[in-house]
């Protein structure tokens, strides 16, 4: 028999706000532990909540651009657990009427080569929903440590239903929400340091039907290729059981990345009850429409829709726009150095192929690239550079020497073609005696040339060009040895 | 003046004497402490002293009444403060031994509101273990005793705070209120208690017991008091979500305008089976004097009356059992020496930290919301909650206030209803309603039983009118004055 796998991916996502879900203490990450904490964080007695509207703002922000029913009301609940990592013993977090219900993410799988777009689908979402987030515990041979550094940051929790179907598409999810996530500016999503977490449910069942099988809950999947590993696996491993005859248990499942295996964590019968019910320091708040409409103003194009757009209004290939739009960043930067040259093939291609080799090349971290932020070139001097190749003021191979030291020096590429002296040279006179003396110095071209051979004038083009260092305007230099040979 | 005279002073008297500088705030405060030393080693209100700091404010105050910067009339006065208001640098147990060994770094914002109006904040006031409780004989650290006598409760929670003011140990002082505890034990302790709206006064620094019904309120000889207190611990607060943001007028002037005829409404409810005739007749002398002022009488009816105690256990003990889940041996709080493991330190900790009514209200709070239950328990509660609300809408477009006594019985003594939880529940019969539905409540001494134990009067409000509901009060106690009447055992 054949089996398929039925994903639902659970996201956790923290907020970038200014301070925590509810208090004024700052949001941070690598502070010296326990810092970044208050009578709130630490749930002393007598500390209350006050929620954090910045967090309520961008949740509907990005409820608005995954296209969900934003509640009308905030309310919140408490989720009741004893555990070292939230200190009040309890989480405050959105049971029954989450800020988001639907939504969808669109998705593209691989397509048959890099340069060819691969086929899209979308994926529903079932809720998304705010709580704080918890303290990080380090387990040592006899004693536990508790950070409570990250205790009450906002945290979303972006649920999708049962509606993936491979490990391939668990990574494609994954990958465009995130870039959507990026693009609202709500998150940078880094998943080295927890800003993004995810639990993928995963069952079984046979091809062709439509019940779904016994779903494990598989926990601690920390980077984006941790998920589709440990999805991966977790089915091969329920297949695998099924085909042995044996049951496969509702559990919570640990993924285990060096070994590369999962491992059960908790049965169904050892499932907690949260007994939520809702927190009575905080006052469910109203969502009025007229805030939402305000929020809408503000939501980014969607990533898909950028991409699309850019090759339709723009005609960019798509081997350009599938590097350009998951960066939002690098789209502005394409989109500013553009507006000024308007050629954005050309500037596409300065912007995936030569910007983001230098970025790459010039971080001192090996795994990382310098941050657009930081990019020593702005968006003019490439629209500068374009233009000084589009009107012939320097040659394509002369520009692509100058980039690397645009990048160095941050100088704008006129100010580097002056200082060096590369500008092309125009001067007819002084193209006019490199030209003869090419044609002194190769006889044999100029004669084949004479004779009808037409390429053979790209020899004593070489000459000349390399005689003025690759500074002679070509069409001059064209135009000259023509006249010389029609003589 | 002497110590004793100072000590028998309202907070009103001492607030002239000091604007005459004919008293010190320095002589006031030695005052309050040798009255201290005096009584407390029978009555037992205080839990904690910190004489040198509360000397200190007094002297502060009277430097900055010599410069002429007095900060209003509240300003060298003493209040003390019930033992689940945080106050920094001082110890908050709640009567717990699990927070015995606990300093609150912070200010609640009430402490931090009487700070700046210069009210010279000292000692902290015994109470059942978490305000759990109408004898403050759930103290892990031993019973109060009632002022009038000692074989007798002071009532509870707040049991600290209205023998503290009954003993003249302090003029004015801060209690909470869930179901009663502000009120029933002013009423057992011949004091005016009053519990604000819900929202009135910040809860933030109050150790939560039952977030949707705790309130702050005052201790005081009277209703002028009272109002005096109130006006300064009361407003909206940005660090308290549920705190109400409205204007706060000057009550203690509110009350000395003068009072239009109104309409006061007597629960028939409230007026049946359970209450000690001499309460009843106590009572019907204040309505009779309410009569005589042109006031109108009318009965009324709350059918919902008997609901409230059922609910009130099943909301409050659900949030306190979330609520008390951080007293659990990891942090601040006492950790069991016999922890194996991380259970054992929630259980073992949690298990010899909490006293028995605590340990009983939390399991029965976790209970009433655990999966397959929460729709009969909780959500019931809350439901029949805002029927219970319904009814004092409807009563209060008939009426002004709400008048019944405070509790069913005077002080009862210790060990008559501890062994009973659900008699001694029932002490709070009259006063849980006006929690589950937010409203302000004030019990006025209204006089004595032939044992010499002390009558309270409650009154009830509509929302966030406390001048009215002050003003009511006011017109009654002014005649009367049993709350300035001292305990003969505490008299020097």
């Amino acid at each position: 028999m054949k089996y398929e796998a039925v994903i639902g991916l659970e996201v956790h996502v923290q907020l970038e706000t200014n301070s925590k879900m509810f208090t004024r203490v700052p949001c941070g990450y690598g502070k010296e532990p326990n810092s970044l904490t208050d009578a709130v964080v630490l749930g002393l007695p007598g500390a209350l909540p006050v929620m954090n509207l910045e967090a309520i703002e961008k949740s509907i922000k990005v409820g608005l651009l995954l296209g969900c029913k934003i509640a009308d009301t905030c309310k919140w609940d408490r989720k009741n657990y004893f555990y070292p990592d939230m200190p009040k013993n309890y989480q405050i977090s959105q049971f029954d009427q989450p800020i988001c219900e639907g939504g969808e993410v669109e998705i593209e799988m691989p397509g048959d080569s890099p340069a060819v777009m691969g086929k899209h689908r979308i994926v529903q979402l079932t809720r998304i929903h705010l709580e704080e987030d918890v303290g990080k515990l380090t387990h040592f041979e006899n004693d536990s440590l508790v950070d409570y550094n990250r205790a009450g940051s906002p945290l979303l929790e972006i649920v999708s239903e049962p509606d993936l179907f491979s490990p391939e598409e668990t990574f494609a999810y994954l990958t465009s929400l995130r870039n959507s996530l990026i693009y609202t500016g709500i998150s940078s999503c880094d998943m080295e340091k927890g800003q993004l977490r995810c639990d993928a449910n995963i069952s079984i069942r046979p091809v062709g039907t439509e019940k779904l099988g016994t779903k494990v809950e598989l926990k601690n999947l920390n980077t984006i290729s941790g998920v589709k590993n440990g999805v991966e696996y977790e089915i091969k491993r329920q297949i695998k059981a099924m085909e042995q005859g044996e049951e496969i248990f509702q559990e919570t499942r640990r993924w285990n990345p060096e070994q590369r295996y999962t491992t059960p964590m908790r049965s169904k019968e050892m499932a907690h009850d949260y007994r939520y019910f809702p927190d009575p320091d905080l006052m469910p708040v109203k969502i009025e429409q007229e805030w939402i409409d305000k929020i809408r103003n503000e939501i980014p194009e969607k990533p898909f829709d950028k991409q699309r757009r850019y090759m339709d209004e723009l005609n960019l290939p798509y081997s350009i726009t599938s590097a350009l739009c998951p960066d939002l960043k690098l789209c502005e930067y394409f989109e500013e150095a553009n507006k000024l040259a308007k050629n954005p093939r050309k500037i596409g291609n300065w912007v995936v192929n030569d910007l983001l080799r230098e970025l790459s090349a010039g971080s001192k971290d090996e795994t990382k690239s310098i941050s657009l932020n930081d990019c020593p070139i702005p968006p003019k001097h490439l629209a500068e550079l374009v233009e000084l190749i589009e009107n012939g003021s320097v040659s394509n191979n002369v520009a692509k020497e100058l980039f690397p030291e645009m990048f160095s020096t941050g100088k704008s590429p006129s100010t580097l073609v002056k200082e060096k002296g590369l500008e092309v040279k125009s001067d007819e006179g002084e193209i006019e005696s490199h030209c003869a003396q090419a044609i002194q110095d190769d006889p044999d071209a100029a004669e084949k040339f004479k004779a009808g051979k037409e390429g053979a004038i790209n020899a004593l083009k070489g000459k000349v060009m390399k005689a003025t260092r690759g500074q002679a305007n070509p069409k001059v230099v064209d135009e000259i040895l023509r006249r010389l040979l029609s003589n | 003046m002497s110590s004793s005279a100072l000590v028998e002073k309202t907070a009103f008297d001492l607030s002239h004497l000091l604007a005459n500088k004919e008293v010190s705030s320095v002589e006031i405060a030695q005052a309050c402490l040798s009255q201290i030393d005096r009584v407390d080693e029978q009555v037992h209100a205080f839990l904690h002293r910190d004489d040198q700091d509360f000397l200190a404010q007094a002297r502060a105050s009277d430097e900055r009444r010599e410069k002429g910067n007095s900060l209003g009339p509240l300003d060298g006065i003493p209040v003390a403060l019930k033992d689940v208001i945080s106050v920094k640098g001082q110890p908050l147990t709640a009567a717990s031994k699990i927070l015995q060994n606990y300093i609150s770094p912070y200010d609640a914002t009430v402490t931090k509101k009487l700070k700046d109006a210069g009210a010279v904040i000292g000692g902290r006031l015994n109470l059942d273990e978490f305000a759990m409780g109408s004898s403050t004989e759930n103290s892990a650290y031993g019973p109060t005793r009632n002022p009038w006598d000692l074989n007798c409760v002071p009532g509870g929670s707040s049991g600290g705070s209205s023998a503290a003011v009954a003993a003249r140990e302090a003029p004015l002082t801060l209690g909470s209120d869930t179901g009663g505890s502000i009120r029933q034990p002013a009423s057992l302790c011949g004091v005016v208690g009053m519990k604000p709206t819900y929202g009135m006064v910040s809860r933030y620094g109050l150790a939560a017991f039952a977030s949707s019904l705790d309130q702050i309120g005052p201790f005081s000889k009277t209703v002028e008091d009272t109002a005096l207190l109130l006006e300064i611990i009361s407003g909206h607060d940005p660090l308290d979500s549920t705190s109400f943001p409205t204007e706060i007028p000057s009550y203690s002037s509110a009350i000395n305008q003068s009072l239009k005829p109104c309409v006061l409404g007597l629960p028939k409810e409230y007026f049946g089976e359970g209450m000690d005739d001499e309460v009843r007749n106590a009572v019907n002398l204040a309505v009779e004097f309410y009569r005589n002022q042109g006031h109108e009488i009318v009965e009324v009816s709350l059918p919902t009356t008997d609901l409230a105690v059922p609910v009130y256990y099943v909301i409050a003990t659900a949030e306190a059992s979330s609520n008390l889940a951080r007293y659990d041996g990891i942090r601040y709080t006492t950790r069991s020496d016999r922890a194996q493991n991380a259970i054992d330190v929630y259980a073992k900790s949690r298990g010899e930290g909490f006293g028995e009514e605590v340990k009983r209200r939390c399991i029965l709070g976790a209970y009433g919301l655990s999966s397959g239950y929460y729709d009969a328990y909780y959500l019931r509660a809350q439901k029949t909650r805002t029927l219970i609300r319904e009814d004092f809408n409807r009563v209060f477009k008939e009426v002004d206030a709400i008048l019944t006594p405070t509790a069913p019985t005077p002080a009862f003594k210790f060990g008559e209803k501890s062994d009973d939880p659900i008699s001694m529940y029932l002490s709070d019969i009259y006063t849980i309603s006006t929690n589950l539905a937010g409203l302000p409540a004030i019990s006025v001494p209204c006089g004595f039983t032939k044992g010499n134990l002390p009558i309270g009067l409650q009154l009830i409000g509509r929302a966030f009118e406390e001048s009215s509901l002050l003003s009511i009060a006011h017109a009654y106690d002014r005649e009367h004055k049993f709350g300035c009447v001292t305990p003969s055992l505490v008299k020097e």
